[in-house]
């Protein structure tokens, strides 16, 4: 069987024909299998969802307990048969939840990544390499200019400028589902025990967080009716990044503006936001993690989506592997 | 060097001067000799390194990695010191157990030639990480452009030794990188450095506007006037052979102005403004004199086009004698006497301005004899020349502002305290036939309004935005809708690098008419009208 004929791009999103599913479909559709919970791979009112038991939870958190029909929860590492295709899910590393999703048929067999990474995150499961003849990799940072740091790094840049700067608050934009609890925990894993102030926008998915076993330590609202704004001097808030341009944001004393994203990696992009401490911290991979693994998965071909496809598919044409970009509609590059 | 690196991320990103002064001394706190005064050096642009050209960098980055790859990074990020630290292949393998300090980096490329210097470049580039070898490009390349200037970098020292910054500025040319002794006297470990050199800068006087004073307290019987000049303060300083021409921050700008240093044949320190003309017969506009200004190299025909000379104010030093302590009337006898000895096609005084009471002089002020006459200055009698700005000595009482109405354009977000206001404003006036008008940008302005109408016009802002761009926002502007801001600015020079083709000089807002129905905001002749 060609690859082709298993999974290719509709306006829907990726399909499977011969067993009559998408994955991570942008409209509403009768089988979808997703990867994790953002938005924008995870959309509501399909009939049927099949993902991991903690994206299933994050969907019903974001969109309440009716998103979808019926849903079924995938066992990492489980076989599934949906149409005599073996479908099964495996750790992507990206966000709590994430999966990269193999599909086998016909002796061809296709893992569709999703959005990974390969760094440590003490908030999700670590990225498994699944040995495929296509993979589908994501290019949110396909570019050789994308090389992420250590987050550890970053995270130790945002203690000290607190530290030099303790009459000001330091206001970390953060996105709500995944980076926001990854930049808690690694504050609290550099040993910052204070309380951490976080955007009501947060407090739903940390609190599932906690409940799954991830400790981010003491949370309080960022709210000043109880407390005065001086009493946010020197501390840390975490909130969604455009909560940061709004009004919200005029709570706090001379804030320090953070941003936590693999695009602070470009300083005009810092700028350009007004970003006075960009944070360098990505769930996504950099160049050398996207490079490096489409060597190990052993793929003979490589589709690449969302992102800087062109970049990737020069690399691989550079390597010998077959590639091309799949034109994919509807992903944005949700915040990261 | 990875200190250093740190450093200047956090500068360019930090939009506050307090912001910048506090980076700036906790760097000067934590890090040792003599790292500390390269970056100095760095910051203030007293490091001496050749240079390497953009056309080298490429050279070696393409002799390293795929241009195709090479050429979409680029295109991404669009700065090339920028894109090749981030792309530059790391090589673990090749880096030492210890990572080069600021001053390992500084001494090997000082000591490279021109042939071995690509050489150099590339083992160094190997040798550190993505944020040291963007701060080693930043060096090799020239220009930090952290948005920190000398002066702040030594109000920076100052703040980090407790002392202040005229004492700074008046030892400094006289010491050179890195600058040792001058951190051990500002740590409290060793005296004060001795003032070595030869024709040091003497810190400037400045004056405090008039503002709110009281004049009616004064007694204009106590205060000689003089026009204020609207050139470049400088001081022109000379001792045994060694010639000087300072800006009012202390910066060496003689490279700049040959004609006029050539001239300075005498043994003293004169203060003055720096215009352009022949003093005997034409003084020329603000215009003419940007044609001097910010040039590495002043051709031939510059020089001869505008030449520059000072019309002077001050006399501080003269010979061996500090008159720096002297009454200004009698520096002033000083002054005159000097003068009459220089050069008259470089060198003028300063005339004052005579007036019987303080009503006569608000007349003389509001219509000065020559356009680049900006108001007038009151200088006390019996006042010494005292560095810095104290209050009361000297006023400035400038001529009114221009002003004009535009209307609000574009709004940008500003920064820290502002970082959730609309506070940046570009604003337009009208241009275009009866019928077909438009608005054509004009300029910018961020500050002159009070806390409460930034938060009015943000409201404005939000409630009438049409588009976005990142921080952006268009703002609803036509004959029937939009916000009227008066701008007040202080003169007005023809540009081509804006469309309108004027660029105003220190605008701001100085109202805001909510009561003005946009149509009737100004159009674009009223603007050139008033051009210089």
């Amino acid at each position: 069987m060609r690859a082709r004929d298993l999974l290719h791009p509709r306006p829907e999103g990726l399909y499977c024909p011969p067993g009559d599913f998408y994955i991570d479909p942008v409209r509403p559709v009768g089988r979808a299998l997703i990867t994790h919970g953002h938005s924008d791979h995870a959309r509501s009112g399909h009939a049927h969802v099949l993902a991991t038991r903690q994206t299933l939870d994050i969907m019903a958190l974001r969109y309440g307990e009716d998103f979808a029909g019926t849903t079924q929860t995938a066992v990492i590492g489980e076989i599934i048969d949906i149409g005599g295709v073996k479908v099964s899910f495996h750790p992507a590393g990206h966000v709590l939840g994430s999966a990269q999703i193999a599909v086998e048929h016909g002796g061809v067999r296709i893992v569709a990544s999703g959005d990974y990474k390969r760094r440590a995150d003490p908030t999700c499961a670590s990225f498994e390499t699944i040995q495929c003849d296509v993979f589908i990799t994501e290019a949110t940072f396909g570019l050789p200019v994308f090389r992420h740091p250590d987050a550890g790094h970053e995270v130790e840049k945002l203690m000290k400028s607190a530290q030099q700067f303790p009459e000001r608050a330091h206001l970390v934009g953060a996105y709500a589902l995944g980076k926001a609890q990854r930049v808690m925990r690694l504050l609290r894993d550099n040993g910052y025990d204070r309380p951490i102030y976080i955007h009501g926008a947060l407090v739903k998915l940390s609190d599932y967080y906690q409940n799954q076993g991830i400790a981010l330590g003491e949370l309080l609202p960022a709210t000043v009716d109880r407390s005065g704004k001086e009493n946010f001097a020197g501390a840390i808030v975490v909130g969604p990044p455009s909560a940061f341009a709004d009004r919200w944001a005029r709570r706090f004393p001379d804030p320090v503006s953070a941003f936590a994203s693999g695009w602070m990696r470009i300083r005009q992009r810092a700028k350009q936001r007004g970003v006075e401490l960009p944070l360098i911290i990505s769930d996504h991979s950099d160049w050398d993690e996207l490079t490096e693994t489409i060597t190990e998965t052993g793929a003979s071909e490589v589709w690449v989506t969302h992102g800087r496809e062109e970049a990737l598919v020069r690399w691989c044409e550079l390597q010998g592997i077959a590639a091309r970009p799949l034109h994919l509609v509807g992903y944005e590059d949700e915040g990261d | 060097m990875n200190r250093f690196a740190e450093l200047l991320d956090r500068l360019v990103l930090t939009p506050s001067r307090n912001g910048k002064l506090k980076l700036m001394v906790d760097y000067f706190r934590a890090v040792e000799d003599p790292d500390r005064g390269l970056a100095l050096a760095a910051i203030t642009g007293d490091l001496n390194i050749a240079a390497v050209k953009p056309a080298m960098l490429r050279q070696l980055v393409s002799e390293r990695m795929d241009p195709v790859l090479f050429g979409y990074s680029y295109d991404y990020v669009g700065d090339l010191a920028e894109t090749v630290s981030l792309v530059w292949p790391d090589a673990p393998e090749r880096r030492p157990n210890r990572p080069p300090t600021l001053a390992d980096v500084v001494a090997l490329l000082q000591s490279a030639s021109r042939s071995d210097g690509p050489k150099v470049l590339a083992g160094l580039l190997d040798s550190a990480g993505i944020e040291a070898r963007y701060a080693i490009i930043k060096l090799v390349t020239g220009g930090l452009r952290i948005g920190v200037s000398a002066r702040l970098a030594k109000q920076a020292l100052a703040d980090f030794g407790d002392v202040d910054v005229a004492e700074i500025e008046e030892l400094w040319h006289g010491l050179a990188p890195p600058y040792l002794e001058l951190f051990a006297w500002l740590e409290g470990s060793a005296p004060k450095p001795e003032k070595a050199a030869k024709a040091l800068f003497r810190p400037v006087m400045l004056s405090t506007p008039v503002g709110d004073t009281n004049l009616d307290k004064l007694d204009p019987a106590d205060y000689a006037a003089e026009w204020k000049w609207d050139g470049i303060r400088v001081q022109a300083t000379c001792e045994a052979g060694v010639k000087r021409l300072y800006s009012r921050t202390g910066d060496d700008v003689s490279g700049a102005f040959p004609d006029l240093v050539d001239a300075m044949d005498f043994d003293a320190s004169i203060d003055g403004e720096l215009l352009v003309g022949d003093p005997r017969e034409a003084t020329g506009t603000f215009s003419d004199l940007q044609q001097r200004l910010n040039r590495k190299t002043v051709s031939a025909k510059m020089q001869a086009k505008y030449p520059a000379f000072i019309r002077c104010y001050d006399l501080l030093h003269i010979g061996a004698e500090d008159l720096r302590a002297l009454p200004f009337a009698e520096r002033r006898q000083r002054l005159e006497a000097f003068v009459a000895t220089l050069d008259p096609s470089r060198f003028d005084l300063s005339p004052l301005v005579s007036f019987a009471d303080w009503d006569e002089l608000e007349a003389l002020r509001k219509a000065p004899p020559h356009p680049i006459i900006e108001g007038v200055m009151l200088k006390r009698l019996d006042s010494p020349y005292l560095a810095g700005r104290p209050k009361g000595p000297w006023f400035k009482w400038k001529r009114d502002p221009h002003t004009v109405d535009a209307v609000l354009m574009y709004a940008q977000r500003g920064h820290g305290k502002r970082s959730s206001f609309y506070s940046d404003y570009t604003f337009g006036v009208w241009t275009g036939a009866e019928g077909a008008e438009e608005l054509v940008p004009v300029g910018k302005a961020y500050f002159g309004f009070t806390d409460e109408e930034l938060r009015q016009i943000d409201k404005y802002v939000r409630d009438n935005t049409i588009e976005r761009f990142g921080p952006v926002r268009s703002v609803r502007a036509d004959r029937t809708t939009g916000l009227v801001l008066e701008i007040a600015f202080e003169g007005l020079a023809r540009s081509t690098r804006h469309k309108s083709g004027v660029a105003m000089r220190f605008p701001r807002i100085s109202r805001l008419r909510w009561d003005k129905p946009s149509a009737e905001a100004d159009r674009i002749e009223t603007l050139e009208a008033m051009l210089d």
